[in-house]
């Protein structure tokens, strides 16, 4: 039996062998057809037919109607706010008159560090009838936006005495501060461009920032050689230098910590790395240079080399509504692709023609700007010696900012001293200042603290005041 | 919605082609003119504003036609104004005023309960408020910008509107793009309507969240996206979204059309999303009491959670309001940027608002609210049913007082509306980008200020304007009222 199963496995093999070896049978096509070729071609077809062949994959099953309704009855959203906490609950103070150097709050006069009323004038008469006069003729309201029938003739004129006192060609006017900002950047700025700005900008900025989808690189606050290290790193990533547009944005007198932009430095370094370069004077205009014409004239920079100048009106002014300035190229393009102004009624009449006659008064009294600059050099002496609290802001800023020298180590617990420190000033002393507020939206990496706007009618009394009470209140709060 | 007839779309689109054409071939002479004539360029290095065809539009076809918008006027947006003269040197592209003012009907201003002119209550009350608190508080509202009159209003706003709060902002644009990245951010869905307003657009996409778009005015399609959005979840990680809003408007200002609020309403019950109503040009304006279309519709203003309304239109001030339950508005106060950083509202601003609310309520002792809320009803209803009986395509529902008719071609809205101004009568024509590029349009806005006789006289005008442009798309039924008259009188 064994040897038989021996016998016919040996001549299989032996036939297998003689058929390999056995010297060329076929010929086709000029080939030779040796037996292992037939073996090789049936493999290739093999490979082929399972290459073409689809991998496995779970077949799809769509949601049915009833587990989609299953889902959606098990679906709980979250409540549309979160739960009110106790510090959640800020009741303002509510004043009872005009918002000027003395103001009435809770039936007590108090002295009135929380109005950027720079210039002093809430109260003028000059605004006043103007305002009256505006309010007969036209209404309170515009009644519609600038492209139908919201134009009205007061708005041309404050935008030719806007330009007009500032020299540049042309300005258009926004009907409310805060929205200048965040329409003109993404007016300018689209998708691929590249926007070099301050991290201390305030909210407004960064929501244009954001809105504008370009790519922003933040440098450090008011650092000029982070300013140049940032554009150095930038232009060397960019190749295509004349079809990306890239711009350098930065505040005039910042907001958040009351810092002078140095201008002369930023132009240099503009005209360097072909940047152009978006200014918001909204805390320096009429405040600035020796007529008030803003940083322009502070720094000795003739005003063609800043290409875009926003401010709000809402500071210096006292009327509200901002407007933007350059060249007529960028004004134009503003009056059909700025979403601010296209989509929105225009500035109510009466406020326009207070800042006709604001601009006026100020080109008139320029010695009210000197009042102003005296009134911060006496409150910045008083307040050098705060105990816990240290002056932060520059020199000539209108705005005061006074923050903790020994930080607490978390923000809550800086802004509850802060606040008690607020509320005792006006609970005991009368003196209205405040806190910095930061929203939850707010990507601000500043410190927070205690903020005095001074104002060109503060009389020198009202100063030493403040100046006595908060070092009163802070020693007592921070020892 | 708007069906558009095959002939029409055919002719408007070879009249966009055709300037299409014509704007290509002018920049191809403008090349070779910089080619040849080499100007000196200051900004060498400096990528330019607009590249390439970004501002081709602007350059080329809004320029030829420029007169027609932001034409400036010099007295108050009443029912009567002044519109100034203006003339051009260089074919359209710069415009310079004359001193010269012609006396037209003004069928373009937002001024429906008549409010946009010196009013015998309010503008006493507005100008005392000026001299008490003068013309802005240049403060924040957390500040020290909110005086008795912020508070005041707050209170009236939610009482009028019949919420328990109310919050205040300087402008209606903003009240939108500042506060809805407060209410949702990264990880919520937004589901809005195909033709909001811009101002909702940039705050959905301020906020981070998702954003979906609803087929216009249509509930059944809302449902269609909620639930496949719940079911599918956040994209990409399939994660249950945070939470849903969906926003809508009250009247759409491009189409005159109400919101169809109780089925959308009915819906968002079903499926637990909040609603945001944005009110703008119907709050005042509509309802019996100029409530807005919750009272018109029907529907509990207790169902919307937020109502956004301006002050704008109906008001004749500036500003807009939230309106919502004290929770919300009590958050809000806290952490809406709009209120943290935005001067606030002007006080004489804040004043005509109370006043012209007090008048509509009949708080001030008189019926005039109740007598302008039912004068533009009728004004609207007359003016829509003779626009409709003369054979012009009109947009938009009963008791809208805003009418479009339809133009369609590029070529008949600066007809129309030059030769409308020719016979003294101002009107608004809307086109491309603010609505779709086939579907321009006039828009017409009814104000309780307009007699019977100004409503004549502008339909005269129009009907002619109509007959010579050709923009009668509808049959016309025969004038069988006005022989009725003769008949009576004889």
């Amino acid at each position: 039996m064994a040897s038989e199963l021996m016998n016919v496995t040996a001549n299989a093999l032996v036939w297998i062998s003689s058929t390999l070896d056995a010297p060329t049978r076929a010929v086709f096509f000029g080939v030779p057809i040796d037996g292992h070729l037939v073996v090789e071609v049936l493999l290739v077809v093999v490979i082929l037919f399972q290459l073409t062949r689809k991998s496995y994959k779970p077949p799809k099953k769509p949601l049915s109607e009833k587990e989609i309704d299953e889902l959606c009855d098990d679906w709980v959203p979250e409540p549309l706010t979160p739960q009110i906490s106790e510090e959640m609950i800020v009741e303002p103070p509510t004043l009872e008159s005009a918002a000027g150097p003395h103001a009435i709050v809770d039936g007590k006069e108090v002295v009135n560090f929380a109005s950027a009323n720079y210039l002093g004038l809430i109260g003028n008469e000059n605004i006043t009838d103007s305002c009256v006069g505006a309010l007969e003729k036209y209404g309170v309201g515009s009644c519609g936006p600038r492209g139908f029938y919201g134009t009205i003739d007061v708005h041309l004129d404050c935008e030719t005495k806007i330009a007009k006192f500032l020299g540049t060609p042309d300005s258009i006017l926004y009907s409310y501060g805060i929205s200048t900002i965040f329409s003109v950047i993404p007016a300018f700025c689209k998708k691929g461009d590249i926007i070099v700005a301050d991290e201390g900008v305030h909210w407004a900025v960064q929501n244009g920032l954001y809105l504008s989808r370009s790519t922003v690189v933040y440098f450090k606050h008011n650092d000029m050689k982070s300013l140049e290290a940032t554009l150095e790193k930038v232009t060397s990533r960019s190749k295509h230098p004349e079809k990306v547009r890239r711009y350098i944005v930065a505040e005039a007198i910042y907001q958040n910590s009351g810092q002078i932009a140095p201008l002369d430095e930023i132009v240099k370094l503009k005209e360097k790395y072909l940047f152009r370069i978006i200014l918001d004077e909204s805390h320096s205009f009429g405040v600035l240079g020796n007529s008030g014409r803003g940083l322009a004239e502070y720094c000795g920079v003739p005003i063609e080399k800043i290409d875009i100048i926003t401010a709000g009106m809402g500071n210096a002014l006292a009327t509200d509504g901002g407007f933007c300035t350059g060249s007529m190229r960028v004004v134009d393009h503003q009056r059909l692709s700025s979403s601010g102004y296209v989509f929105s009624a225009s500035l109510p009449p009466y406020l326009a023609s207070a800042a006709i006659a604001a601009v006026n008064y100020l080109e008139a009294n320029s010695s009210v700007l000197s009042d102003l600059r005296a009134n911060i050099a006496t409150l910045l002496n008083e307040l050098s010696n705060v105990p816990g609290l240290v002056v932060t802001s520059h020199s000539l800023s209108p705005i005061i900012f006074l923050k903790l020298k020994k930080s607490t180590g978390s923000d809550k617990t800086d802004m509850h001293l802060l606040d008690s420190i607020a509320n005792q000033v006006l609970k005991e002393d009368s003196v209205l200042i405040v806190t910095t507020k930061r929203s939850n939206l707010d990507k601000c990496p500043l410190p927070i603290g205690l903020r005095l706007f001074v104002s060109a009618s503060h009389s020198e009394a009202d100063l030493l005041k403040a100046a006595a009470s908060l070092k009163r209140v802070a020693s007592l709060v921070l020892s | 919605m708007v069906r558009l007839p095959y002939t029409t779309a055919l002719t408007t689109l070879f009249s966009y082609g055709l300037l299409f054409a014509f704007g290509q071939l002018r920049d191809f002479f403008r090349k070779i003119l910089d080619w040849i004539r080499k100007p000196k360029d200051l900004l060498k290095g400096y990528a330019p504003i607009c590249l390439g065809l970004e501002d081709f539009y602007v350059r080329r076809l809004y320029l030829r036609i420029q007169d027609c918008f932001g034409r400036p006027i010099s007295s108050s947006p009443d029912a009567w104004f002044d519109v100034v003269e203006r003339y051009s040197n260089d074919y359209n592209k710069t415009l310079h005023r004359t001193e010269k003012t012609t006396r037209c009907l003004n069928l373009g201003s937002y001024n429906y309960l008549g409010f946009a002119a010196a009013d015998e209550y309010c503008t006493p009350r507005v100008i005392q408020s000026l001299k008490e608190y003068s013309s802005s508080t240049c403060s924040v509202r957390v500040d020290g910008g909110t005086t008795k009159l912020h508070v005041e209003l707050e209170e009236l706003v939610a009482r009028f509107v019949g919420k328990e709060a109310a919050i205040l902002f300087g402008m209606g644009y903003v009240t939108n793009s500042a506060l809805i990245p407060c209410l949702i951010g990264k990880g919520g869905l937004i589901i809005s309507d195909s033709l909001n307003h811009n101002s909702i657009v940039n705050g959905a996409r301020g906020s981070g969240a998702t954003v979906r778009v609803f087929q216009h005015n249509t509930p059944s399609h809302l449902e269609e996206v909620l639930r496949e959005q719940i079911a599918e979840g956040q994209p990409r990680t399939h994660r249950p979204w945070k939470k849903i809003i969906v926003i809508v408007e009250g009247i759409y200002s491009m189409e005159g059309e109400l919101c169809k609020l109780p089925e959308i309403i009915a819906v968002c019950k079903k499926y637990k999303v909040y609603t945001y109503l944005d009110e703008a040009h119907s709050i005042g304006a509509v309802g019996q009491s100029g409530r807005g279309v919750c009272e018109l519709l029907g529907v509990d203003p207790a169902d919307v959670d937020i109502m956004m309304g301006t002050f704008t239109k109906s008001f004749g001030s500036c500003g807009g309001y939230i309106a919502a339950s004290k929770e919300i508005i009590q958050y809000l106060k806290y952490s809406c940027p709009a209120h943290l950083y935005a001067t606030s509202m002007s006080p004489p601003a804040v004043q005509q608002v109370i006043s012209a609310i007090k008048v509509i309520l009949g708080e001030d002792g008189s019926s005039r609210g109740a007598q302008k809320l039912a004068r533009i009803r009728e004004n609207s209803n007359f003016f829509r049913s003779e626009l409709h009986k003369m054979g012009f395509e009109v947009l938009g529902d009963n008791d809208s007082p805003v009418m479009p008719i339809m133009l369609y071609n590029p070529a008949k809205i600066p007809a129309f509306s030059r030769e409308c101004l020719r016979q003294n009568v101002a009107v608004v024509t809307v086109a491309f980008p603010a609505t779709p590029l086939l579907l321009a349009r006039a828009r017409i806005c009814i104000s309780a200020s307009h007699t019977r006789e100004d409503l004549i006289k502008a339909l005269e005008v129009i009907s002619k304007v109509g007959d010579l442009i050709g923009v009668k798309y509808f049959p016309a039924e025969p004038p069988k009222h006005l022989n009725q008259n003769h008949n009576k009188l004889e």
